[in-house]
């Protein structure tokens, strides 16, 4: 059985995003890129089926541009097989990335296909969904436990009302929550093992993939401020305060 | 004009409060009806909450046994077929609840459109203003107005409509849509709680690292009850267990705007402060004066919080 990963890279989630201004964008110029930390949960999860025995190849893909080779090179390093670059030097939005990932499923047919439940740039929570509605195919979202056995997946999601669990056959789309697992982290000599391991690089204007780049964004801004309080020094003046603002 | 449908999230038989606040979102994009599709086994009830919200024009339900959970992948379909309808439907909304993130994209890729998530304000019909990474950044959007819009609704930013004398008629639909058998529901284990749900509360007591264990969050948990308010954790709390995963608070966890947050123990991440930015007073507690979450807080106090939360209690008499 093969797994697909998706594997995003964003901007390092310890990063304070600043706002450019003149309102075009973000400052991403000097800043530290990453894996999204939930790409990184789906990849570690994938390993792990293939450690127990449930998969034997794990596949990362990415649609970046040409420079994110060494960002997959950190998933190979990590334990993917191989992986998979659909450059393209623009900034996709998720039906695109769904569609796209559609096209590298139909051409290596995975059983599970995992994904990070959002990116912790644009904050969307849309591509694993999509790409599950795009292949009529089972999702499981924000997923915190996998169990797989034959061709079903059992898996616990975390919901607002608590913990729910479904079945899904297979083949599906996962999409990872934080308590799924932690990643492991990179070993030197796995990195130096990852520079053999295959990495394809596609076009994403080869792959015959309509745009689902419907959304423009005109403008960015940064949030509004809350102003800096007022400091009390005890629980009987925090009181008095809570009463003066009504709160009590 | 707008026609807007909104697809209404419901538990054991009871309307979310989210669904209300999809009805202000709507309201703000100054449609010409606002419609509620309720997808349940057994819709009536929930369908006579829903008729009852001002500002609904019509409630849609759709009786069948596979809508006894809300599963996306069964839901979807028949969503996008009365979007597509003789309603004709040029919004479809959903609260950006774990519901909601669920079904609405899978929708949106259905009817081959992208989907706003988050709207946190409503500029015209077919432009927002929604967060990104982690609320750090806010971007103004604008969807094509010759598609069905999708898009979720952050709940924090908007209001649960009133119920004023509103009886919307209620409209039962026969959907002829092929449902998937693919995705089973198993079960849910809920949080039982007698305390106020979280996402509604007007008040909020939350714990971090700094409560130190699952048996020390008693504190919490009792302060929360002198106060009527709800639990709620930073990621930390629940990464280590103290709490269940249901109580966080965060980008990836729950979105709040309670009239009152008290924040004990809680540092303040990013992720976590993107979780409260709409709370009306955030009160930190935290024995770290340098903690972020002071840079935030209306009034903070530096201390011991097992000190002063039993002063406090006190103090509430």
């Amino acid at each position: 059985m093969k797994i697909l990963v998706g594997y995003k890279r964003v901007v390092d989630y310890n990063v304070r995003i600043q706002v450019k201004a003149d309102g075009s964008g973000v400052v991403t110029e000097g800043v530290k890129l990453s894996a999204n930390p939930f790409d990184d949960i789906a990849l570690e999860e994938a390993l792990r089926l293939r450690e127990k025995g449930i998969a034997t190849e794990v596949i990362v893909a990415t649609i970046a541009p040409a420079d994110a080779q060494a960002h997959l090179r950190n998933g190979l390093a990590m334990g993917a097989n191989r992986a998979i670059h659909v450059v393209t030097g623009e900034a996709i939005q998720p039906l695109t990335a769904a569609r796209a990932l559609l096209k590298l499923i139909e051409k290596e047919q995975p059983q599970i296909v995992i994904l990070g439940k959002q990116a912790i740039d644009d904050d969307c929570n849309q591509t694993g969904q999509m790409l599950a509605a795009l292949w009529n195919r089972p999702q499981a979202t924000f997923a915190s436990k996998v169990e797989v056995a034959g061709t079903v997946a059992t898996v616990t999601r975390e919901v607002d009302a608590g913990l729910e669990t479904i079945e899904v056959d297979l083949p599906a789309v996962i999409t990872t929550d934080l308590r799924l697992n932690e990643p492991r982290f990179i070993k030197l000599p796995d990195i130096m093992k990852a520079k053999s391991k295959p990495l394809e690089t596609l076009q994403l204007a080869d792959l015959g993939v309509e745009s689902g780049d419907h959304l423009k964004t005109t403008r960015y801004v940064p949030p509004p401020k809350r102003s800096k309080g007022v400091m009390v020094k005890d629980a009987a003046e925090l009181v008095a305060a809570l009463k003066t603002k009504g709160l009590l | 004009m707008a026609k807007v449908l909104i697809i209404a999230e419901h538990l054991n038989g009871k309307l979310n409060s989210s669904t209300a606040r999809c009805v202000t979102c709507a309201r703000e994009l100054k449609a010409e009806s606002i419609d509620v599709l309720v997808l349940a086994d057994a819709p009536d009830t929930i369908a006579a909450e829903a008729a009852k919200i001002d500002g609904v024009n019509k409630v849609l339900t759709a009786a069948n046994a596979a809508n006894a959970h809300a599963l996306a992948a069964i839901y979807a379909p028949q969503v996008v077929a009365v979007a597509q309808g003789s309603g004709g439907y040029s919004h479809v909304l959903a609260p950006s609840t774990t519901f909601g993130k669920d079904v609405a994209p899978r929708v949106a890729a259905l009817l081959g459109v992208a989907q706003v998530s988050d709207i946190m304000h409503v500029d015209d019909a077919y432009a927002f203003q929604r967060p990104i990474y982690a609320g750090n950044a806010i971007v103004s959007v604008s969807a094509p107005s010759d598609q069905i819009l999708v898009a979720t609704v952050r709940t924090a930013s908007y209001a649960a409509a009133t119920n004023g004398a509103n009886a919307a008629p209620i409209e039962a639909l026969n959907l002829a849509v092929d449902l998937p058998t693919h995705t089973r529901f198993v079960a849910l284990a809920q949080g039982s709680s007698e305390r106020p749900d979280l996402q509604s509360a007007a008040r909020v007591v939350s714990g971090g690292r700094g409560v130190g264990s699952a048996e020390n969050f008693a504190v919490i948990f009792k302060l929360a009850d002198k106060l009527g308010a709800a639990v709620g954790a930073s990621r930390a709390a629940v990464d280590a267990g103290y709490v269940p995963s249901d109580l966080q608070v965060g980008q990836t966890g729950k979105i709040i705007a309670p009239e009152l947050y008290m924040a004990i123990g809680i540092s303040g991440a990013i992720q976590h402060l993107t979780g409260i930015k709409d709370a009306g007073t955030i009160v930190a507690i935290n024995k770290d004066g340098e903690a972020p979450i002071f840079e935030i807080a209306d009034i903070g106090l530096v201390g011991d919080l097992f000190k002063i939360i039993p002063e406090l209690e006190q103090a509430l008499g």
